[in-house]
């Protein structure tokens, strides 16, 4: 079971390796969504100091969303998706490995690049540990649930849209309680609650999401 | 509260709007369906 | 008496068109009671007037927008497990109109806002978590509307509906958490002065107004189904 699971992450990344651009395109998303703010709100240096966790909390959403409909759309075009099905190794045990795959391409980048957008909103540097673990433990959450939708949607028209409308609403607890982390700790009150939390969260779905994910499967691929 | 009444009449006319609306458009898909 | 008998599309078309004028009937009568209380019994409120009245369709509006969505992924839930036809249908019946009173809580608590807070829209925990609310509804009838094959329509929808009641407390938690860290002392709709006895009992009887309401408009969108998918 861990060999199919290790078989099928190693064969994502590859396969994202080989298109790296996929993988750039999302973060470069990222960085343009969060410079977006300033130039809408204007650049005044408290405001921005204030949005910051919200603002790069919720381009870190959307980022996430986008590389969501490649999760499962290449597996499907090609009938690879269907030789899991039918395979022997459980079925749930796949999703969470191509989750996890996923989150590797596209969350733990954002993660490291999250940093430089900080930098740009003027984020004290010791509320860059909060915001890094804040997104270490909120970006798998996105990719689990995500995921679930990705599978709900799969093949159908108007499927990246439709796959937000779905989802962002099943994001909110995620982004108030990692934005809010930050916002306790800049508050100097800890952001130890919202962390404990968003743990908390990220166990929940890695046991239950896997689950519903393969039924989404199952039941897209009938 | 004066002024009221804009408040108060445009929430349950827009509610009552709603539920008629809701009504109507059910009884055109209850014809298209036996037709 | 043998329930199940009424488990097919076939045999609950006919019930449901026998049973629906009657939770209609009953919808008009308790609305009317409720309207009564509501306006001539109960007393104008010490602090906020006449403009409080709203609370007998806010309220139950979104008691309803809550309930709705607790009997759909219910009737969601049984069709995945026992695959059956009915259920989803039910279900997918059931969602515009739980979408419906969740607008309609969302519009009467934002008229009411504007007189007592001062705002249109206010990011109250409640109306914030009756918008997400709202999105649920939405996604779950979209979800059923890009899918062609019925059957996949309510599988996939009843999985989607079965996630979000799932989130839902988590989400009405986190925005309260949210709320009460941003806003710190809202007011409370329900606080304050305590409810009076008069207003409570318009409020429960608007309560079951719309329930009998939305029952009968369920089983008649269900029939529509049922006719639309040739199963009767």
């Amino acid at each position: 079971m861990l060999d199919a699971a290790l078989c099928v992450v190693r064969r994502d990344l590859l396969l994202a390796w080989r298109r790296k651009s996929d993988v750039a395109t999302a973060l470069l998303f990222f960085v343009i969504v969060a410079s977006l703010f300033p130039l809408g709100i204007g650049a005044e240096p408290n405001l921005l100091r204030g949005i910051a966790p919200g603002v790069i909390w919720v381009a870190a959403l959307l980022s996430s969303m986008l590389s969501l409909a490649r999760l499962f759309a290449a597996d499907h075009a090609d009938g690879t998706l269907e030789q899991m099905l039918l395979g022997a190794s459980p079925l749930g045990v796949i999703a969470a490995a191509k989750t996890i795959a996923h989150w590797i391409i596209s969350g733990l980048p954002l993660v490291l690049i999250a940093p430089l957008i900080a930098v740009q909103y003027d984020l004290p540097a010791a509320l860059y540990p909060v915001l890094a673990l804040s997104l270490v433990l909120g970006t798998p959450v996105l990719s689990l649930i995500g995921a679930i939708g990705a599978a709900l949607t799969l093949g159908l028209r108007g499927g990246g849209i439709l796959l937000s409308l779905l989802v962002l609403p099943l994001y909110v607890p995620v982004l108030i309680l990692g934005a809010g982390s930050v916002e306790m700790a800049s508050a100097g009150m800890g952001g130890e609650g919202q962390l404990l939390l968003l743990a908390a969260l990220l166990v929940a779905a890695c046991a239950f999401a896997p689950w519903a994910i393969a039924a989404a499967l199952r039941i897209s691929m009938e | 509260m004066s002024d009221y009444a804009f408040y108060l009449w445009g929430a349950y006319s827009v509610t009552f709007v709603c539920l008629v609306l809701e009504i109507v458009f059910l009884l055109k898909r209850k014809r298209e369906a036996k037709a | 008496m043998n329930w199940f008998w009424y488990a097919s599309p076939q045999t609950f078309y006919p019930l449901a068109g026998r049973v629906a004028p009657w939770f209609g009937f009953a919808a008009a009568l308790l609305a009317a009671a409720g309207l009564y209380v509501g306006f001539f019994v109960a007393p104008t409120d010490a602090q906020q007037g006449e403009v409080y009245r709203v609370i007998f369709i806010h309220v139950p509006a979104a008691w309803l927008s809550m309930f709705i969505y607790l009997v759909m992924a219910g009737w969601a839930a049984l069709g995945l497990a026992f695959n059956t036809r009915l259920s989803g249908m039910m279900a997918s019946a059931l969602a515009p109109t739980g979408a419906l009173f969740t607008f309609i809580a969302l519009w009467t608590g934002s008229l009411w806002g504007r007189p007592t807070w001062g705002t249109y829209w206010v990011w109250d925990a409640r109306l914030t978590s009756e918008l997400v609310l709202l999105f649920l509804y939405l996604g779950f009838i979209a979800l059923q509307a890009a899918i062609d094959d019925p059957r996949r329509a309510d599988r996939a929808g009843a999985l989607l509906a079965i996630v979000g009641v799932v989130n839902i407390p988590i989400i009405h938690y986190s925005v309260v958490w949210w709320n009460t860290l941003h806003q710190g002392a809202s007011v409370s709709v329900t606080k304050g002065a305590s409810m009076q006895s008069q207003m409570l009992t318009a409020m429960l009887l608007m309560a079951l107004a719309f329930w009998m309401y939305s029952i009968a408009v369920s089983l008649v969108r269900v029939r529509c189904i049922i006719r639309e998918r040739g199963e009767a």
